[in-house]
């Protein structure tokens, strides 16, 4: 129904990110509204006192007046902002209902954040990871929490924001006006790196969506965030299984959308996990003191279930990725990259 | 002996002599200057942190520290900046020289109370420090939970530090408020305190509430990190939402300790400068405490999007509103106050006028952050860090520099060089600006805080912040250049060269041991009496 894009949406005024829903709108209005009130006083205070300056600095002779106050004047400047700031709680008290209640007939979908990664969980079981596919024109409600500390949920084109929070649920609603990419990112300080758990949210026109949900090769058509390029590796290449890139390749791509960087360096240093570089048909000691040589199935292995054998010297910390989130051809890239690193 | 010597120049500075004489003064004066010397190599500290940081957020894909050190970096130039610079600037240096003379007293209450308020200080600085060298700590200077009991390093020393620092103030706080009841000269009535002496008491009343509750936090998650108590963290049964209420429960009335004395310092400085009696003396005193009195009911306004309830939300958006009231009253007064004035242009003025315009700009992007749905979209973006880099460089540190150089005559005796203090001051201004505007910026378009590299499409705005920063640090290094060469070698001052009205001007520069010899002073009239001779 809202498959046709209104002329109000997908523009971005100057200094703001575009306006990808109603919410975004409406919230543009409050924030101009603000701004230009803001310039009014500016321009009152410092304009005034700019003026001052010039027409009373310092002249031979010159007699200042003996002014100790003013009561109606000081009643004025009292009275005056506490009716503009009432109003403008009144404004932002009601912006923030309609950006907060989701309507009741919103898709619900799962988020969880873990560092420095989201994932997103579907009613019919599907996931996805650092990708969260929508249909455009719905309502869409997330469902948060965190598996380790605080993240925050910010999706600037849909000017919402929710701090993830383990041990309790938040969530978070939006109803995308615009096809395209928007960018997500994590706003709560959550360790090394907190500046690279980025997503971003696909709103796919409805026969696309169908295509995505079949599992089908889809088309992700309107917007694009300005960092496109940067994120292309992670989005496009979640399905690499028809790309005609030698396997390493694919597998290169892979660990950089998947986020696997971010733990594992590819030069040989230590992060927060071991590095891919030389450890392929090498033995590594384990921390309870056996040694385990590095194969195919031991990669698999510790992307399924990391905790099963760790690494002696690094910390038992890394989430396990499903046979959803990593498909066997992808396993495969995968496996062929580390093995490439030697 | 002090009698005879002082007819020869005895002053506080030569009254005794020698490294331990200063170690074991309780001369309120010699501790002001300690204070200001320690806050100035901390300030020079996290200044370089920050250069660190802005170099580092040049240019997208061009880092100059990797992930973890920045974190470390943001973490130590909050900290430092916060806990051991900007909390006990004004009151614990300026505020420790100048208010026994302001009452016409011989010192503060507790003397010896205060030196220990400096070796608290000292210790809890050398505790955060050492941390430096133990690991570090990555939290941000916030410490929230969990991420604070998990990660590993330096955090606990960093806290400890952060608690024991808060004993100083606490006990400076309430010296401040004995001193004031108890020891103000005859003829010196409540309705004749000079304004900075209102705000550094409301500013007490807040060290004296707030700190312990700060104080209680850092234990309770001490605790949790040795002995692995849930308090904070939900893996172990805690709360992560509680740490924050309890934090900001003190974090933000530490705001209100961080600006109303430099609020209370431009009060003092408009008039001289005017040659007129502040503008709405009552009502300015009377919204420091309003100020007061607000922070203890707004810390909610810090957890719009922390899952705390819509009622929360609601009561802290509104009472957060209040802040901007006696706030504006306060701006309005002082722009007020240059009405028909003869405005002289020396360098406290000029920092004044400085403080007007930024503290303008950081107060009213506050009303955008007080705004519900607005600060949805704002919070912990660069909207934020531009907003309290306004509010807290733009206006506690312009008044602690405006200060310095203000009361510089009566500390050091010498004139400053105003020509270097000009270029200083435009240095700075401009510095400031670039610095942090474009933050505002990059923040609505949603930059995140906190980054340690971001998109490209926010390049262009941070570099122009990385620029300003350079201007920024050229403008302090020309005022500590001025400060130390005046210091040694400028022009004698005389007693009284801004024809100042308060008490501490009519003592001499360097005032003696006892601030006022043998006499004490009476005060006739109140302090912003600018008529006939006196204009």
């Amino acid at each position: 129904m809202n498959s046709v894009m209104s002329k109000a949406y997908g523009k971005a005024a100057w200094g703001l990110p575009l306006q990808g829903s109603d919410v975004a709108v409406t919230w543009d209005h409050l924030y101009w509204f603000l701004f230009w009130l803001s310039v009014f006083f500016f321009i009152l205070v410092v304009g005034g006192m700019i003026y001052f300056a010039i027409v009373y600095r310092k002249k031979e002779g010159r007699k200042t007046k003996y002014i100790v106050d003013h009561h109606a004047l000081e009643a004025f400047w009292t009275i005056i902002p506490t009716i503009l700031l009432m109003a403008i709680f009144g404004w932002g008290w009601s912006v923030y209902k309609k950006q907060i209640h989701a309507p009741t007939d919103a898709m619900e979908i799962r988020v969880i954040g873990k560092q420095w990664l989201w994932t997103f969980q579907y009613d019919d079981g599907r996931t996805e990871a650092s990708k969260l596919v929508v249909p455009l024109g719905k309502p869409i409600k997330l469902i948060m929490t965190s598996q380790d500390v605080i993240h925050s949920f910010f999706i600037p084109n849909f000017r919402v924001k929710q701090d993830v929070v383990p041990g309790m649920y938040t969530s978070v609603w939006f109803e995308p006006k615009v096809a395209g990419e928007h960018q997500v990112f994590c706003t709560e300080y959550c360790g090394t790196s907190h500046s690279g758990m980025l997503a971003k949210v696909e709103v796919l026109e409805p026969e696309q969506y169908e295509l995505w949900k079949a599992g089908k090769p889809y088309q992700v058509t309107g917007v694009k965030t300005p960092s496109s390029d940067l994120l292309a590796a992670a989005q496009s290449s979640a399905r690499l299984a028809n790309a005609k890139l030698p396997l390493p390749d694919q597998g290169a791509k892979l660990v950089q959308a998947k986020g696997c960087t971010a733990c594992h360096s590819i030069d040989g240093s230590a992060k927060i996990g071991p590095s891919y570089k030389g450890i392929f048909g090498h033995e590594q000691e384990l921390l309870d003191g056996t040694k385990v040589t590095v194969d195919e199935n031991y990669i698999r292995e510790s992307i399924q279930k990391p905790q099963a054998k760790v690494v002696k010297g690094f910390n038992p910390v890394m989430p396990p990725y499903t046979k959803d989130m990593i498909g066997e051809e992808d396993m495969n890239a995968i496996v062929a990259y580390i093995k490439s690193l030697n | 002996m002090a009698h005879t010597a002082e007819a020869h120049g005895d002053n506080y500075l030569n009254h005794e002599k020698g490294l331990w004489s200063w170690m074991t003064t309780v001369d309120h004066k010699r501790i002001g200057l300690m204070y200001l010397a320690s806050v100035c190599f901390f300030f020079f500290l996290g200044g370089i942190f920050a250069l660190i940081i802005r170099l580092n957020l040049m240019h997208s894909g061009h880092p100059v520290v990797d992930a973890n050190t920045y974190n470390k970096l943001m973490t130590y130039h909050g900290a430092i900046m916060v806990f051991l610079v900007i909390i006990p600037a004004i009151p614990a240096s300026i505020g420790n020289f100048v208010l026994p003379m302001m009452l016409g007293a011989k010192d503060v209450a507790f003397p010896k109370l205060n030196l220990a308020s400096y070796y608290i200080y000292l210790a809890g600085a050398t505790f955060a420090c050492l941390a430096l060298f133990l690991g570090g700590a990555d939290t941000g200077w916030t410490f929230y939970t969990p991420y604070s009991i998990r990660t590993g390093g330096g955090v606990i020393l960093v806290i400890f530090g952060a608690f024991v620092a808060g004993f100083s103030s606490i006990l400076t706080g309430l010296n401040f408020i004995v001193t004031i009841q108890k020891l103000r000269a005859p003829g010196l009535t409540w309705n004749r305190l000079p304004l900075l002496l209102w705000a550094l008491y409301a500013t007490s009343i807040i060290q004296v509430l707030a700190t312990p509750v700060l104080a209680i936090t850092l234990v309770l998650l001490i605790f949790e990190h040795v002995f692995k108590v849930g308090i904070f963290d939900p893996a172990l049964g805690g709360d992560p939402v509680l740490f924050q209420h309890f934090f900001w429960f003190y974090s933000h009335p530490a705001v209100y300790i961080m600006i109303l004395p430099a609020m209370g310092v431009i009060s003092e400085i408009i008039p001289v400068f005017s040659r007129k009696p502040i503008f709405g003396y009552r009502a300015i005193a009377l919204a420091s405490f309003g100020i007061a009195l607000v922070a203890f009911i707004v810390w909610g306004h810090h957890l719009f999007v922390s899952g705390q309830s819509e009622l929360a939300n609601f009561v802290f958006s509104l009472l957060t509103m209040f802040v901007a009231i006696p706030t504006g009253v306060k701006v309005f007064s002082w722009v007020g106050t240059m009405y028909k004035g003869s405005i002289r242009f020396n360098a406290p003025m000029l920092y004044a006028l400085g403080f007007i315009e930024l503290f303008t700009i950081g107060g009213l992007t506050g009303v955008f952050l007080a705004t519900l749905a607005i600060d949805v979209h704002l919070t912990d973006t660069y909207f934020v860090i531009a907003h309290f880099h306004y509010v807290m460089v733009g206006g506690t540190i312009m008044g602690f520099v405006g200060g310095m150089h203000y009361w510089f005559p009566k500390v050091t005796g010498k004139l400053y060089n105003e020509t270097v203090a000009m270029w200083a001051f435009i240095s700075i201004i401009i510095g400031f600006n670039l610095t942090f505007f474009p933050q505002f910026i990059a923040g609505t378009e949603g930059m995140p805080r906190r980054y340690w590299s971001q998109l490209p499409e926010f390049d262009l705005w941070n570099t122009l912040s990385t620029v300003g920063s350079w201007f920024l640090l050229l403008g302090f290094l020309m005022v500590a250049w001025n400060m130390i060469k005046s210091a040694k070698s400028g022009p004698a001052a005389g007693d009284n060269p801004w024809r100042a009205l308060t008490l501490e001007w009519q003592s001499k520069s360097p005032p003696p041991h006892d601030n006022f010899g043998p006499t004490t002073p009476t005060v006739t009239h109140w302090p912003y009496e600018y008529k006939g001779a006196n204009v």
